[in-house]
């Protein structure tokens, strides 16, 4: 059944920009990105939207969707209140290049500063080594990680404080959470973690979880545990002697 | 330029595009928090009506166990203890409140969750911060929020002394002969069931998740610690219901016990 609704998308750049209202039909089936083209194709050719797969596994068509970061293409229309006004803005933690579009690179260069995995000696003559299923099974949770950065978006450290440069939010501490349980690294990211990355800025608001479209338990499963081995190596004098009885496993 | 300065200006406090009621959800917290601490801070000066006799009952109150100095028939040291200054007065329950009271401030749902309520960092996803300063739990005050595991500690040995207080209340005292014999009464039933709450949120703690095999890289290495990793994290992913239901049970135990102290409300034995 056909459906008239109204989208306000911001259009704008760096310098300032505005929202605009735009009306249009919907039918059944639809997701947020679908209108935002078909808005695009008849109404505003001009307007900049990042995306590619359409199937929720590229992250390139993270937006904010009536406030709550999104991606796009996994938004069903039949999820809104299309009664009233949907609001379709870019991102907020990262800088504006035009309308829905915005730069993310701070992200990639973030990446660069992680060490790197750092595998123990080969088990095997061939140059292989060997682990169990459930020793990964923690790690591989994270890898499902599409990097949208909608959690990087809606975390207010970066979002509202800016703290870019002190902190590497959500998304970077679920990728050292993958490196640094990884039963097979040898390296060691609790003292970067603690200073330079900042895991003691996140306060565990748990905004990050809520709004990962692959439901990884960012908070529960990455953050906290990081934050527990961070107590472990400099705030627990009981754990210090117990890593002299026990050495990590 | 500097990096921030590229990026959109600070939204103010609560400016947010979100069209849902994104305040609801803080209010509630709000409110069943600051309940449960007037309602605990309350209770905790009475110093009276925290045990039940009547009956042949042998209750005691979560709030006032275990009794280190007290009068009731549960104290282990009867009477004010020395050190207590004369100004204040004394109560069996703040010499312990601290435990249950330390290790729920520093839990890291409720830190989750009080930041946003009572603190309004931020107030909910997606909504402006009424500050434009952040320090984070990176330093202090914050930073103590990292002694949560010894709260741990010692909030596992009250739990178990709060299962053996449960275990007590099936007692019951026959008022003519003295003697003591099993029975059931609904007040045996609320300990009961607080103590499976209680321990359902203190074992599903984040930090003993960590001590008990979170630490490992290699869980296969040690089976024993991959088994009691799966049981907690098993409690760990529904936390913050244990965290609330254990929260609503220990102050109703409370009340309970205190409304039948005061013969409001009588203690019916099943059998």
């Amino acid at each position: 059944m056909n459906k008239t609704v109204t989208f306000r998308i911001w259009r704008g750049n760096s310098q300032g920009g505005e929202f605009v209202n735009y009306t249009t039909e919907i039918t059944e089936g639809l997701v947020v990105l679908d209108v935002v083209h078909k808005i695009q194709a008849t109404q505003a050719n001009d307007i900049a939207c990042r995306w590619n797969c359409k199937a929720g596994k590229c992250g390139s068509c993270s937006a904010e969707v009536n406030g709550v970061p999104k991606l796009m293409c996994m938004t069903r229309m039949d999820t809104l209140n299309t009664d009233k006004v949907i609001t379709v803005e870019p991102m907020r933690a990262f800088p504006l290049i035009r309308d829905l579009v915005t730069d993310v690179s701070w992200n990639f260069r973030v990446k660069t500063k992680i060490k790197k995995f750092k595998p123990r000696p080969a088990d095997a003559p061939d140059g292989t080594w060997r682990m169990q299923q459930e020793d990964v099974d923690r790690v591989q949770e994270f890898r499902k990680c599409i990097e949208c950065f909608l959690c990087q978006d809606v975390c207010h450290v970066l979002r509202d404080h800016h703290k870019h440069d002190e902190f590497i939010g959500p998304r970077f501490l679920a990728y050292t959470a993958a490196l640094e349980m990884h039963p097979l690294d040898t390296e060691d990211r609790l003292p970067e973690l603690k200073q330079a990355q900042g895991i003691g800025l996140c306060n565990i608001g748990k905004c990050c979880t809520n709004v990962c479209p692959e439901h990884i338990a960012i908070t529960d499963n990455a953050i906290i545990p990081l934050k527990e081995r961070v107590v472990d190596e400099f705030y627990d004098p009981l754990a210090w002697i117990w890593k002299k009885i026990r050495p990590k496993g | 330029m500097a990096y921030a300065d590229t990026l959109p200006k600070q939204r103010s406090f609560g400016q947010t595009t979100r069209p849902d009621a994104w305040w609801v959800k803080p209010i509630f917290i709000f409110l069943g928090f600051s309940a449960f601490i007037i309602y605990s801070t309350w209770a905790a000066f009475q110093g009276n009506h925290y045990w039940l006799a009547a009956g042949g009952a042998n209750y005691v109150s979560p709030f006032y166990s275990p009794e280190i100095f007290g009068d009731s028939p549960h104290a282990i040291f009867h009477g004010k203890p020395g050190f207590w200054p004369a100004w204040l007065p004394f109560s069996p329950a703040l010499l312990i409140l601290w435990v249950p009271g330390g290790f729920r401030f520093t839990c890291y749902y409720y830190r989750g969750a009080y930041y946003k309520a009572f603190w309004a960092d931020p107030i909910n996803c997606a909504v402006g911060e009424p500050r434009k300063t952040y320090l984070g739990e990176r330093s202090f005050p914050l930073l103590i929020q990292n002694i949560h595991r010894y709260f741990l500690y010692i909030a596992v040995a009250f739990v178990i002394l709060l299962a053996y207080d449960a275990l007590k209340a099936m007692w019951f005292t026959d008022p003519v002969t003295g003697a003591s014999h099993f029975g059931i009464g609904v007040g045996t039933l609320v300990m009961l069931l607080n103590v499976f709450l209680l321990s359902s949120y203190t074992l599903g703690c984040h930090s003993l998740r960590h001590l008990v095999g979170g630490f490992l890289d290699s869980k296969t290495k040690s089976p024993s610690c991959a088994k009691t990793y799966n049981c907690v994290s098993c409690l760990n992913s529904r936390h913050m219901m244990w965290a609330w239901f254990s929260l609503f049970s220990v102050g109703f135990t409370d009340l309970y016990i205190r409304l039948c102290s005061m013969g409001i409300w009588h203690d019916v034995r099943i059998f």
